[in-house]
């Protein structure tokens, strides 16, 4: 088992013509991700990736002719806000959105409306999901990880490689790794990573790497004292971030002395969870 | 994007908000003519992008054209918390009864825009909200029925606005939110509103963030950028793409990816080095953009030693490795560097820099101690 994607994921893949997607969608074929259509305005009736994948104009006929189960965009931030309510309208239950700077007017709405399509969005501004040695869906490079019984969330990408890395020099295996997003409105939060993980059979234990900006890690730690059973540990970025500036992701920002690390790392630490004061010491913490 | 005071209330004013009569001045005698037009009594307000330009001195009282000239000419010449001031806005002044706090912004936590209010207007809202929460009012915003009139009826009712206003009020709230969904702002504050001594609300100062992932719909907005309040090495990391915030240590960073730029700075500040700055030089880092970056965090004196942070990840290392040497080529490389490179061909791409001279390190750790004692070997020297 394993959370959100496995080897039975159809995927459809948003923007598959442009240059990231095209890089992305090859890396996903090759790691084992069936592709099942991309989509492409204007592109409808081409063939990609050595004729393996076929391009649609609407997300509507690639769900006609595939019948894809989740959708991972790689469309350029001033047209994501219309490519996940074409998704939605399309009724693929599944959205992972890479696609970074898209502005947070925009993500409410489309937030607003999913919710009440009851439809999934993982991102934006994420690195995707990878479960290893079945499907991964976004720019989580493969070769970082080896399937097991640790599952990981977090709100940034190459700190996540950083402790996906970290714990496979140590031998320690994923069930299902899944990141996010730095926005300060995202689709999937923590908790409701946190949920999905208690729920899973072959996930034993939980990674979760926040960093300052709102107050998701302190909604995570009231989460995991009243529900979880599963031990989780943490590593929070940002302890070193002055307050009032933007360090990179939208949503990372101390604001109006809220999103501090040490008000993160205090709430983990009061509901049993070990914090890390370095990524690469995360393993030990498991061990 | 931060706007200027005069920018904030020009947008409000569009939106139907009342606002004082008055113009911004460069000059003192700008500042003495828009006076005069003002008949005699004026305020002149520092305009700069930083808080507290009260308690600094920054806002003047002149009962006369002359001298309006004269506190123009003082706050002309004044830097508040480091920044030079260059224009003053010249405003009527106000017969103030009551102060009040109103401002759009986004809830994270709902997800939903919220407007706050509270009579306790004309002080940091944070500390409102820290001191005596009970104080402020908020109503949420879903995004497909706006504002409704109710709402805005809600926040003055709670607020106990007298009644009269409640309708002036509302059009005030009203415009407000246009104004922060037109703008795709971030924040849109009226700080204070004033109920004047006539009884009726006005718009006295402004401020307005604008989500800097939006500007691309208001090229006209983005033209507005005041260049001269950017340091100059944060406008030079704009025109790159990379993000660059600077701190007061000596220890320079690159990292790819802001997540893991923040934990470097954490990690070298764990083991008793200074970050000089945050720097993410984005996915891959292409040699032309590692060059910039460089270059920024040199331009800062106190560097001391730099070090690069590079999760190769799907790019490989010994491409990474390469990139880096050209991008050194045209920089003078008198500040000690340690690179560590991590990811697919991490061992080809350290066997390349070991034979340009570059130290390297294998863990997030070791790089850092590296990079600390650098610095420290320089400082003695």
């Amino acid at each position: 088992m394993s959370i959100l994607i496995n080897k039975d994921t159809r995927l459809l893949v948003q923007g598959i013509t442009g240059r990231e997607g095209l890089f992305h969608a090859s890396q996903m074929l090759d790691y084992g991700t069936k592709i099942v259509a991309g989509v492409t305005p204007g592109k409808g009736g081409d063939w990609v990736l050595d004729g393996k994948v076929p391009v649609f104009d609407t997300v509507e006929q690639a769900m006609a002719a595939t019948g894809a189960n989740c959708s991972v965009l790689f469309v350029p931030a001033k047209y994501s806000a219309d490519a996940m309510l074409e998704a939605a309208d399309a009724e693929v239950p599944l959205l992972v959105c890479i696609s970074e700077g898209i502005p947070v007017q925009d993500m409410i709405m489309v937030r607003r409306y999913l919710d009440q399509a009851r439809v999934r969005l993982v991102g934006p501004n994420c690195p995707g999901l990878l479960t290893p040695g079945e499907c991964k869906v976004g720019i989580i490079p493969g070769h970082i990880a080896d399937p097991g019984a640790i599952g990981v969330v977090s709100r940034s990408g190459t700190l996540t490689y950083e402790v996906l890395y970290a714990l496979q020099r140590r031998g320690l295996g994923v069930s299902t790794c899944v990141g996010i997003g730095g926005d300060p409105v995202n689709g999937t939060t923590f908790l409701d990573v946190l949920g999905m993980f208690e729920a899973d059979a072959r996930t034993e234990s939980v990674v979760l790497i926040g960093e300052i900006g709102g107050t998701d890690e302190e909604r995570a730690a009231d989460y995991i004292g009243e529900h979880m059973t599963k031990p989780v540990v943490s590593f929070i970025a940002g302890q070193t971030a002055p307050p009032g500036r933007r360090m990179g992701h939208a949503g990372a920002i101390i604001e109006g002395g809220s999103g501090l690390a040490s008000d993160k790392i205090e709430a983990l630490e009061s509901v049993g969870v070990s914090v890390a004061t370095n990524p690469e010491a995360i393993p030990e913490l498991l061990i | 994007m931060k706007l200027h005071e005069y920018q904030s209330k020009q947008l409000f004013s569009q939106h139907g908000i009342p606002i004082p009569r008055g113009r911004v001045a460069m000059t003192a005698s700008e500042a003495r003519s828009i006076a005069e037009e003002l008949g005699g009594r004026a305020v002149i307000k520092a305009q700069v992008l930083v808080g507290g330009r009260g308690k600094a001195g920054g806002i003047r009282l002149a009962d006369s054209p002359e001298e309006a000239e004269e506190l123009a000419t003082q706050v002309l010449g004044m830097r508040i918390k480091g920044l030079p001031v260059r224009k003053v806005l010249v405003d009527e002044a106000a017969e103030i009864q009551t102060e009040i706090y109103l401002a759009v912004t986004n809830d994270r936590a709902a997800r939903l825009p919220v407007l706050i209010a509270s009579t306790a207007g004309g002080v940091e809202i944070e500390e409102v909200a820290r001191r005596d929460p009970g104080k402020l009012s908020r109503v949420w915003v879903d995004p497909f029925l706006g504002l409704r009139e109710y709402q805005a009826r809600n926040l003055a009712a709670s607020m106990e606005l007298p009644r009269q206003l409640w309708s002036e009020f509302a059009h005030i709230a009203g415009g407000l939110f246009k104004t922060f969904l037109g703008t795709d702002a971030t924040l849109a504050e009226i700080n204070p509103l004033v109920i004047t001594k006539a009884s009726h609300l006005l718009a006295l100062d402004g401020k307005i963030v604008l989500d800097d992932n939006a500007l691309f719909r208001h090229p006209e907005l983005a033209e507005w950028r005041d260049v001269d309040e950017e340091a100059p090495a944060e406008r030079e990391a704009r025109k790159y793409g990379l993000s660059y915030v600077k701190l007061d240590g000596d220890i320079g960073c690159m990292v790819n990816g802001a997540g893991l730029a923040m934990a470097t700075m954490d990690v070298i500040k764990s083991l008793g080095g200074e970050p000089a700055n945050f720097l993410d030089v984005g996915g891959g880092a292409p040699a032309e953009k590692v060059a910039a970056a460089l270059q920024i965090i040199l331009s800062d004196p106190n560097v001391r030693s730099v070090m690069l942070n590079i999760f190769g990840g799907i790019t490989r290392c010994d491409e990474v490795a390469r990139g880096i040497l050209i991008a050194l080529e045209g920089v003078k490389r008198e500040v000690p560097m340690v690179i560590r490179l991590v990811g697919t061909n991490e061992l080809e791409g350290r066997q390349i820099l070991a034979e340009a001279d570059l130290p390297t390190a294998a863990t997030l750790s070791e790089a850092a101690e590296l990079a600390i004692a650098a610095s420290r070997v320089r400082a003695v020297r």
